[in-house]
């Protein structure tokens, strides 16, 4: 039995690495520093280690040359998931450059409103660090934040030592859209925050309306969709007079069509809030299940985030066509290969196309693939490097036990070495 | 296996060959000495008429890190208009501003270079940088650490911490980051505009620590040099594109007292404010102060015209610099208490009287600066120029009559504020080997590179000699890669991994007791998991460390 300090996790989007992780045998636990997120999954046990064709358990080898053979003749397969670590990624844009496939991350959808924002007018951003010491004003739209990351408020905001704010606790924390869910939010002195509540759905008319009134257009509507618009000319107001607000969203909570608007919306406001002689910044939530990983390593392999085909033999990117789901349904692709090394509970699309599936130990599946292999956990099973939601840092993820099971990369390198050598595909 | 490459015009400043006709011997991936004794031949080249050059090094180019793959994510548009496909032996990507890793490895390689080097490694985003370069085929790679704008820095300022304390920062953080050499860039500026300050010159002090950007060049310039980092810091210096400029360069030039100082992309920092447009070239004045202090190395960062993106460390000036933005979109970020960065693309237009003014103060300084060991040829890849217009860039510096012809076609009133026109000065082979070879290594630091003379590694670039000489230096012959043939006429026919360039300066283990400290209260990371461990390059067989030697 080991006890092993300063564990990072890859789960929680927040790169937090501070878990003390006790291991016995194969047997992990999460001894300090646990949220709702990680705990469960460090905790997992491995149910199955053997890779099975058909139903029937065989051996690595049989598993990788049956997935060989089934991507051999086929004219578009799609790589869907795409939840894995940078090496991960590595070996599966390899493969798919080889045989000429779609990846497609399975979260491409909800940050597709950020990639959309992003690639027509760009942003100012910041990172957790720079929250953590100077953000005054910390303002969270259209997201239940500490459902998503438990414990951002605790190390972020209500971090007892800060270099620049001098007592943390007054900080101000203001949602605007949904209310949070829990008390994460109020201040260690007991302030709550302060919430501005509407309907997801009526976001948009809601940031429209705060972005004016920055930039000081004259409003005649008393209200919007249930806020009254002299609350949001006294956030505007402090917006202005703090020195270094920051604001958040999940691309993904935003759900209603062209989201991304109000991505570009909120982002071109604090662009404005950074003429107006303060300063202000973006901070986009993400970072779950390597999504962030597979847009970064796609990113710097194609040019192009992780919803790109090889199909004509160079890379080209579609945020919309690419879609696995939009593949499958039109009928467009003749296998699908799902990687998921993170969530056992990510299953694949059921469909009737021959499918491959790279997945975390313990996967369960209404319709049996032909092949599955179940592989280690980055940062449980092996090393690995995995991005957090700020997108600049890369953690390194330790290996926590022996449990002989194989990485993504492992994998899918052994797929595409069998499939170069018996077969130009 | 001897290789034998016959009869080619040898150009090797480093060992003081100046095109004589010599056969180089390549045996275990090195240069090997066969003037005597018996031996065997295992493959000969004949390269009688060709010209024969080390690998070419670039000594600042923007190729790993975080805001580059930003600068890719930013413009799918660009990359559409140069998509590379997949070979038997290659991967496909995408090309022209900011090309996939695959691709700018196969392209420096087919112009004959056979190394990178990375200038502006935040140390919080350096596991992204080495992780991109470990992506690059082909080229040895390596980076220069950033400093100066941390929190960590200016507190030590601030507390008055002594040298020695400093030094012992310095090393651990080129330990921790895996970097061969210092940089800075806006010193302390980067820093300021987390709070607000919108600009920062020489002697103006950041609002909350009170240093100024001169004592943050004295201190680094300072450890660089007492650790024995061959590579002098690397400075990016204050009120980048700011017309006047030219005196922050010439009083940084002044203020660091003989130290040894490189001064980057000077172009970009070589303004005056002369003319109608009060916009004029610093050139002359620049060149004469380098000229003058030996102690000061630059390279140049000359623009091009075109598409590109500028890429910066530099939030400060990269969000004045978001007004010129084409087109209009653009990313500034403030980064973990440690930096920041700046992504703004830009069109350089030979039309628009700054951008021309640009191009020709760029090479004017190239003109003009005499000693070619201590200049060296940048376009600041990718933000005054994409890498893979070099060639055109050296046709410019060797050909007097095509510069001349170009600089006909630009904006009139650009051409009347450029001494250009009457500078007869053309580069030779000689000088461009030292700029981009011998000269470059000597600059990084590098053993064993750089050179044709036995015990170097065989990096080695067969040209065939031609007037146009960008059409010479376009498409080499011949490109081995640590003896191994990577390229035949410009095309890539076998790919290798170079290795990582670092050095280990050393410092006293006691500076981690304040440092882990810090860590704890206020960074997000633990101590232990920021440091990058050897086998996060090494591990997948494809990476390896090369480490260099200190002055000491
Ligand atoms: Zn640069």
């Amino acid at each position: 039995m080991t006890e092993i300090t300063e564990v990072p996790s890859p789960f929680c989007g927040v790169g937090t690495d501070d878990l003390k992780i006790q291991v016995d045998g194969l047997t992990v636990k999460v001894l300090e520093n646990g949220c709702a997120v990680n705990t469960p999954a460090f905790e997992q046990a491995i149910t199955d280690t053997q890779p099975r064709v058909d139903g029937q358990i065989v051996s690595l080898d049989v598993a990788v040359a049956k997935a060989a053979a089934l991507l051999k003749n086929t004219a578009l397969p799609v790589i869907g998931g795409c939840a894995t670590d940078v090496n991960g990624m590595r070996g599966l844009l390899a493969l798919a450059d080889h045989c000429g496939a779609v990846v497609d991350n399975m979260n491409f959808t909800r940050a597709r409103n950020n990639f959309l924002a992003l690639q027509d007018s760009g942003w100012m951003n910041t990172t957790l660090a720079e929250v953590k010491n100077r953000c005054d004003l910390f303002l969270v739209i259209g997201a239940d934040l500490e459902v998503v990351v438990p414990r951002f408020f605790e190390r972020y905001i209500w971090n007892a030592e800060s270099m620049f704010i001098e007592h943390t606790e007054q900080r101000e924390v203001i949602y605007l859209g949904t209310a949070p869910s829990g008390s994460a939010s109020t201040s260690p002195n007991g302030k709550a925050a302060q919430v501005l509540p509407c309907a997801t759905d009526d976001l948009p008319e809601v940031v429209a309306v705060l972005r004016a009134l920055i930039k000081g257009k004259p409003m005649r509507a008393e209200s919007v969709a249930g806020i009254k618009v002299a609350d949001l000319q006294v956030l505007a107001d402090k917006l202005k007079a703090v020195k270094y607000s920051v604001i958040t969203w999940a691309a993904g909570a935003l759900t209603y069509r062209h989201a991304e608007l109000t991505v570009q919306t909120v982002s071109e406001m604090i662009k404005d809030i950074n003429n107006q002689n303060t300063r202000c910044s973006g901070l986009p939530l993400a970072g779950k299940e390597g999504d962030l990983t597979a847009n970064q390593v796609c990113g710097w392999t194609t040019g192009y985030p992780a919803r790109t085909r090889f199909s004509r033999g160079y890379p080209e990117y579609d945020p919309f066509m690419n879609d696995t789901n939009v593949l499958i349904a039109e009928g467009e692709v003749d296998a699908l290969v799902w990687v998921q090394a993170f969530n056992s509970q990510s299953v694949p699309p059921v469909t009737d196309l021959p499918t491959i599936v790279i997945g975390r130990s313990g996967m369960t599946f209404s319709k049996e693939p032909d092949v599955f292999i179940p592989v280690g956990t980055p940062g449980i099973d092996h090393v690995g490097h995995a991005y957090r939601t700020d997108n600049v840092v890369a953690i390194r993820l330790k290996k926590l036990r022996n449990s002989g099971l194989p990485s993504t990369a492992d994998v899918l390198n052994a797929i595409d070495k069998a499939l170069r050598e018996e077969t130009v595909c | 296996m001897l290789i034998k490459l016959t009869g080619g015009q040898v150009y090797d400043p480093a060992s003081g060959i100046d095109g004589q006709v010599q056969d180089i011997y390549i045996q275990d991936g090195r240069i090997v000495d066969k003037s005597n004794g018996d031996f065997q031949v295992d493959k000969e080249y004949d390269l009688q008429g060709k010209v024969v050059m080390s690998g070419a090094i670039d000594m600042h180019t923007h190729i790993g890190g975080g805001k580059g793959n930003i600068a890719r994510t930013l413009l799918p548009e660009d990359h559409r208009q140069d998509p590379v496909s997949r070979s038997d032996i290659t991967r496909s990507g995408c090309g022209h501003a900011m090309p996939s890793t695959f691709v700018t490895g196969y392209r420096y390689a087919e112009m004959g270079y056979t190394a990178g080097f990375e200038p502006a490694v935040l140390p919080i985003n350096a596991r992204q940088a080495h992780m991109e370069m470990g992506d690059i085929p082909i080229l040895d790679k390596g980076g220069y650490v950033m400093l100066g704008s941390d929190d960590y820095l200016l507190r030590m300022l601030t507390a008055k911490k002594d040298q020695k304390a400093i030094n012992d920062y310095v090393a651990w953080t080129m330990n921790a980051a895996k970097a061969i050499g210092v940089k800075v860039v806006n010193p302390g500026g980067i820093n300021a505009f987390k709070f607000n300050q919108r600009k920062l010159d020489l002697d103006e002090q950041n609002a909350h620590y009170g240093v100024t950007p001169r004592d943050i060049l004295e201190v680094l310039a300072t450890a660089v040099k007492e650790l024995g980092v061959k590579h002098p810091l690397h400075v990016h210096g204050c009120n980048l594109g700011v017309p006047g400029n030219v005196q922050t360069t010439l009083d940084t030039i002044q203020g660091i007292g003989g130290l040894p100082m490189h001064l980057t992309h000077i172009q970009f920092h070589s303004y005056g404010t002369e003319g109608d447009m009060k916009f004029s070239s610093g050139a002359a004045q620049i060149a004469e102060a380098v000229n003058n202090n030996k102690n000061i190395t630059i390279d140049v960062g000359q623009v091009l015209f075109g598409q590109t993106v500028t890429a910066s460390g530099d939030s400060m000036r990269q969000h004045y610099n978001h007004k010129f933005a084409s087109p209009n979109k653009w990313v500034v970020m403030d980064i973990e208490c440690d930096a920041g960065c700046g992504v703004v693309p830009f069109k350089y237009k030979d039309q628009n009287f700054v951008n021309a003014l640009q191009w020709a103060i760029g090479l004017e300084t190239f003109l003009l600066v005499n000693d070619p060991w201590r200049i060296f040829l940048t376009t600041d890849h990718p933000n005054g120029a994409p890498f893979t217009s070099y060639p055109h860039l050296i046709r410019l510096l060797m050909d007097r009559s095509f510069r001349n012809e170009v600089l006909a076609t630009i904006h009139p009133e650009a051409q009347k504020m450029t001494t250009l026109a009457s500078i007869t000065r053309e580069y030779t082979l000689q000088e461009i080997a030292i700029m981009t070879r011998a000269g470059a290594a000597k600059l990084i630091g590098l053993k064993d590179r750089g050179g044709l003379s036995a015990g170097n590694w065989a990096d080695i670039t067969v040209y065939t000699d031609n007037t146009n000489r960008q059409t010479m230096f376009e498409k080499p012959d011949y490109v081995f890669k640590d003896g191994e043939l990577v390229v035949v006429d410009g095309k890539v026919v076998h790919t290798k991994w170079g290795t990582t360039h670092v050095v280990q300066p050393d410092f006293d283990p006691s500076v981690e007791t304040g440092l882990k400290d810090y860590f704890d209260r206020y960074l997000t990371m633990k101590l232990g998991n920021f440091k990058i461990s050897d086998d996060e390059i090494t591990e997948d067989g494809r990476g390896s460390i090369t480490v260099h030697p200190l002055h000491i």
